[in-house]
């Protein structure tokens, strides 16, 4: 009974301010949302991972693959087989039709192990269709309907099977790849004999490889989801700040309840369990909208992260997400865990607070000088140790690490510094109002400082971001320039055209540069190797970060190899190092060229050498040097002449836009969470300053009892939020430069493998201040507000009601 | 021996192979009473030898089936068996993968207290498996039924290599024939209901064997003698049989008998062959032969006849058969028992079982 008496004793609060309340539940959810909607892509696109790595059961079994990257020939799965090896042939390729492609992939079903059929492909009645001419095409419902139309196998729709892919009979997808009698790749089953003949000396160049359990698109887009969960997680910690804010409020305000309930004879433990139920439902109500809300951030986001996979990775991610129960429950539980960090110190002391404690408001805890110093302290330890973790350290979460302790470390050290230069101002005034002003903004700091820290993060994450994105958008187009110089790119159906297309364009261009390449093992790990033509369109363009000064010649006589920034920073290749090839060869590292966006390590040898080493590389590709004013008509004329569909056509200016669009996309979720962020920072402002006007009544009375008009109390009360919004726009600038030095030197390395010079852009900052000063004045207005609209007779009460 | 793989592969086909081969089997099962565009079995075709040993890709299905009962260095008896089975998904052959052959093959090794399968399915038209006449080689994989080189006179799988694989077991053996091919029902025209089904059929019942079973306790030496089964048809059995129990039986007395009872909803459906030790064969009117469990084993989780009275008064023929496993159960896609046996009574003997639909 006295505990259903409290607790409506308690809860009565949030009914009269229930402003107080609303501030508590959207802080709280909305730090869940940004977490959760994070989470929530990071979930669908993992999902989307594992799926494609389950396709063929590359997670679960051996596979064989050529050592060189060539295909592997038919007669040799035959000859495997027939020594005993249980092998299942696997080709893999892309389709392009017309607008779309097509990933497909042809499995022969007599041999493949059961756990290398992906859920339901051919769980139907079809395999006589699957097998005989025409066959069938099974692809995801999503891909159908964009196929349709298509001159294609009659198509299936299978709910195992990502959007993009397309799986038939190993013949059906030979014949539409136009490779007959070849295979990419052997799946091996499990059990094999003992005692069966070594695979090399049976079919020699190929090679055993282990299951992958987590995929390569799951490694390669880790970095891009680490980031993602960096960005989350501070939005999370912006958010925090509210609800801690929030419920210190509500606590101090209810100091003088918990004392009544306390004298009459109501424990401290009933007391502390009432004020945590509360929270706890508190979080779960809020907890539950977070989530939802999450689910609405993630759902706008989604399609530019699926967009940006695609681009960059190659990876298929569905745009739409599911709802997973794990994602419910983790949601909850970050709400939850949020709320009970945020509301620690203020249980512990009303579990602490003696019976007879003071009733009234502490107007808000005080910050004693000791205090600051410990922060100060506090602060310069994390600076130095974030500065050893950046020298000494290595790997992304380092990297991370070092951008928290950075972050962290600013946050702590503001209230030090604004401290200190208001005290530096008080100093130098004289006038009387201007003292006041100072001492009394420095009365108000303790209570501020914790909104102010949460601005200070989102601007200095603003700007670093910022920062970073425009220096990359800088140097990813004066590199595009650089890298695609080449008019026109065309690329042949098959090597008969691609003969034909040669004898055609000579004399009709000033070079038809081979763009050719394979794929396999270098240094353990996937790479592409292209052959590059001795041409001044490379010696004049190609963005070299290293060279050895013959670099040019030694890759045109076949001695030397070009590397890209990646492949050089993974294994800490320089020039001069020698390098060894698939196909068993060594070559000489003799430059290191810059590759944004390439995900994989990648090398340039000379066009003879891979050919020499590479016999079978398919010479599809060229890209073509002629007057810019030419290019119309030529790519006119090959697509009369060649009949070439209009992918297979791409200008320099549709490829560099194409490229810039992808790059933009990638971004624009990180700007996204950005402008997320610094609203919830604008919020937490908000929180802070409701929390403060209530408060500072008996502050201001005197001071209008002095003479001055309401008026006049709004503009300086006004004046003050600027001031410390300025103020912590000032500090903002050199954390948030510090923050883009360390994504562009250190993160970008980690994560992508290549580091991008760092420029500068006032121009953004402006825009930036003014939309802090603008978001600080707004949340300064209710308040503000209610002091215009306070009455004389309310002022003169403060007097009679002194507590 | 037997009509039994005709649903047993049928059935291999309908249980789920991978799934989408479960498809093709309904399909089958919609062909198997009227074989659309594939050759139908005649009575009065004169087999041509050796091209009939090879394959009939006009036949819906097809095999070629050999159970041996061996006697190892140890003295134990062990039972062998290899088979290759064909089955057509449209008649004819075409190159590449785009044949519509499905080739298959069983192969197991029977011991007293082991019995060890193994599986494997290929396409036709690439080379993984596939069957020639001349000279003889039928393979899928590594495993192999393979001509030893031609003796004058000699029928071409007079004399044979035969190989076998599987994840614990191997075997290499060598079979010469003693005796002449033996062709079933009426000249090689093998009815198999009531209603008038039927199938080509002919035997290699007299092969001598020798050779070695390796085992996960080590190689074995063995000897004794196998039996080869050669069917081809396209619409193997009535609709409403639903197993069959099927008997090869190698008499001491140098005499041997083909028997088998196809289940039915009804009394079911029995014939027999008696074939004399100089390969004379007799065949027997439907009826003539009966047969009746006497004893089971529980087996996979199924009750299974493994013991069994067989009787065939117009020769005086009263036996009970034994299993020497009774375990002997094929763990394949479609399930079923096959195993060697031994009996006594009026004559004595070994033989091999294979029972479906159990």
């Amino acid at each position: 009974m006295m505990r259903r008496t409290a607790m409506s004793a308690l809860l009565s609060h949030w009914r009269r301010r229930p402003l107080q309340l609303v501030m508590l539940l959207l802080g709280l959810s909305l730090a869940t949302a940004l977490w959760s909607g994070v989470q929530a892509i990071n979930a669908e696109a993992r999902a989307s991972y594992d799926r494609a790595a389950a396709t063929l059961g590359q997670d679960r079994l051996d596979r064989i693959v050529s050592g060189t990257g060539a295909p592997i020939a038919q007669s040799e799965f035959i000859a495997l087989r027939r020594a005993g090896w249980l092998v299942s042939p696997v080709i893999e390729g892309t389709l392009r039709l017309g607008p779309t492609r097509l990933h497909l992939i042809g499995i022969d079903p007599l041999t493949m192990p059961a756990e290398g059929m992906a859920g339901d492909i051919g769980a139907t009645n079809d395999l006589l269709a699957f097998l005989t001419p025409p066959g069938l095409l099974y692809v995801s419902a999503e891909t159908a309907e964009r196929l349709s139309g298509q001159s294609l196998p009659p198509l299936k729709v299978s709910a195992s099977l990502l959007a993009g892919i397309g799986m038939t009979d190993i013949g059906t997808a030979q014949q539409l790849l136009g490779k007959p009698g070849e295979i990419s790749q052997l799946i091996v089953a499990r059990g094999q004999r003992q005692g069966l003949p070594p695979v090399e000396q049976i079919a020699p160049g190929l090679v055993a490889k282990a299951p992958d359990a987590q995929g390569d698109l799951a490694r390669l887009t880790d970095s891009f989801h680490l980031n993602l969960t960096a960005f989350g997680f501070l939005a999370f910690a912006v958010g925090l700040f509210i609800v801690y804010s929030a419920i210190g409020l509500a606590f101090e305000q209810r100091r003088a309840t918990f004392r009544t309930l306390r004298s009459l004879g109501l424990p401290a433990t009933t007391l502390t369990g009432l004020l945590l139920a509360e929270l706890v439902g508190f979080s779960i109500i809020a907890g539950i909208a977070g989530v939802l809300l999450g689910y609405l951030v993630g759902s706008v986001l989604l399609p530019g992260v699926a967009a940006t996979l695609q681009g960059l990775y190659g990876a298929s991610v569905p745009g739409t997400l599911t709802l997973r129960p794990q994602w419910w429950a983790s949601g909850l539980a970050i709400a939850l865990f949020g709320t009970l960090a945020a509301a620690a110190q203020s249980l512990w002391r009303v579990w602490r607070m003696p019976l007879l404690a003071p009733a009234q408001p502490r107007a808000w805890a005080r910050a004693s000088e000791s205090g600051l110093r410990l922060q100060a302290a506090a602060a310069i330890g994390l600076f130095v140790a974030t500065i050893a973790l950046a020298v000494f350290g290595s790997g992304l979460v380092v990297g991370f690490s070092v951008l928290g302790g950075l972050l962290l470390g600013a946050a702590l050290l503001l209230p030090v510094l604004l401290a200190l230069f208001l005290a530096l101002m008080q100093r130098l005034t004289r006038r009387p109002i201007a003292e006041w002003f100072w001492a009394d903004t420095r009365q108000q700091l303790p209570g501020l400082s914790l909104a102010l820290m949460a601005l200070l993060l989102a601007l200095s994450a603003n700007i670093g971001v910022g920062t970073m994105v425009s220096s990359f958008r800088l140097t990813f187009t004066g590199w595009l320039d650089q890298r695609l110089a080449a008019e026109l790119y065309v690329t042949a159906r098959d090597e008969a055209q691609a003969a034909d297309l040669r004898t055609w364009l000579t004399g009709r261009v000033d070079a038809a540069l081979p763009i050719w390449s394979v794929s396999g093992e270098v240094r353990g790990a996937p790479a592409e190797i292209f052959g590059v033509a001795d041409d001044p369109t490379y010696r004049g363009n190609w963005p070299l970060l290293a060279r050895a000064p013959d670099t040019w010649d030694r890759v045109a006589t076949g001695t030397g190899a070009l590397i890209n920034e990646q492949l050089s920073r993974r294994d800490g290749l320089v020039i001069g190092d020698s390098l060894m090839l698939p196909g068993g060869w060594t070559t000489t590292v003799t430059g290191v060229y810059s590759d944004y966006g390439n995900p994989l390590p990648q090398v340039m040898i000379g066009i003879d050498a891979l050919t020499t080493h590479y016999p079978d590389v398919a010479r599809l590709r060229y890209g073509l040097r002629l007057p810019s004013d030419n290019v119309g008509a030529l790519s006119e004329a090959l697509r009369e002449r060649f009949d070439l569909p209009p992918e297979n056509l791409v200008d320099q200016a549709s490829l560099k836009r194409r490229s810039l669009d992808i790059f933009e996309q990638t971004f624009s979720v990180t700007a996204a969470l950005n402008i997320l962020t610094l609203g919830v920072a604008g919020l937490a402002m908000f929180a802070s300053l409701m929390t403060l006007s209530t408060m500072r009544l008996p502050q201001l009375a005197p001071i209008w009892a002095m003479g001055l008009t309401r008026r006049q109390l709004i503009l300086l009360e006004l004046a003050r939020t600027l001031v410390l919004a300025a103020i912590t726009l000032l500090a903002a600038l050199p954390v948030g430069l510090g923050l883009a030095w360390v994504l562009l030197s250190v993160v970008n390395v980690e994560a992508f493998g290549w580091q991008l010079p760092m420029h500068i852009f006032p121009a953004d900052w402006v825009r930036l201040a003014a939309l802090a000063l603008a978001a600080s004045l707004l949340s300064a207005f209710i308040p503000l507000r209610q002091l215009a609209a306070i009455s004389p007779s309310d002022l003169l009460k403060v007097f009679a009601n002194e507590r | 021996m037997t009509a039994r793989t005709v649903i047993s592969f049928l059935m291999a086909l309908l249980l789920g192979l991978c799934p989408p081969i479960a498809a093709v089997a309904q399909g089958f099962a919609g062909l198997g009473t009227t074989a659309e565009g594939f050759a139908v079995p005649q009575p009065g075709k004169a087999f041509a030898f050796p091209s009939d040993h090879g394959a009939h890709p006009d036949f819906r299905i097809e095999w070629w089936y050999i159970t041996a009962n061996l006697t190892g260095a140890d003295g134990k008896a062990y039972g062998v068996q290899w088979t290759l089975f064909r089955s057509a998904l449209q008649p004819g052959e075409r190159e590449g993968w785009s044949s519509p052959q499905i080739w298959m093959g069983h192969a197991a090794v029977t011991t007293p207290e082991r019995h060890f399968v193994s599986e494997r399915l290929a396409r036709g038209g690439i080379g993984q498996a596939g069957v020639t006449a001349e000279p003889f080689d039928a393979w899928i994989d590594d495993w192999r039924m393979q001509a030893a080189a031609p003796v004058a006179g000699r029928d071409a799988v007079a004399d044979v290599t035969l190989k076998a694989a599987g994840q614990d077991f191997s075997y290499a053996l060598n079979l010469t024939a003693e005796g002449p091919i033996v062709r079933q029902g009426q000249e090689g025209y093998s009815v198999k209901s009531a209603a008038g089904q039927a199938s080509y059929y002919y035997s290699q019942p007299f092969y001598d064997v020798r050779g070695t079973l390796s085992l996960p306790g080590g190689d074995v030496a063995v000897t004794g003698q196998a039996w080869l089964d050669r069917e081809w048809s396209s619409q193997p059995l009535a609709a409403d049989q639903t197993g069959w129990d099927w008997f090869s039986l190698h008499l001491d007395s140098g005499e041997k008998l083909m028997g088998f009872r196809l289940r039915d909803s009804g009394a079911g459906y029995t014939s027999a062959t008696w074939i004399a030790a100089d390969g004379t064969p007799s065949p027997l009117p439907p009826g003539a032969l009966s047969v009746s469990p006497v004893s089971t084993a529980e087996v996979a989780g199924r009750t299974v006849p493994v013991g069994w009275h067989l009787t065939l008064p117009a020769r005086g023929l009263d036996i009970t058969t034994t299993a020497i496993n009774p375990h002997a159960w094929m763990a394949t896609r479609t399930p079923y028992w096959e195993g060697p046996i031994t009996f006594g009574g009026s004559h004595a003997g070994r033989g091999y079982l294979e029972m479906t639909g159990y």
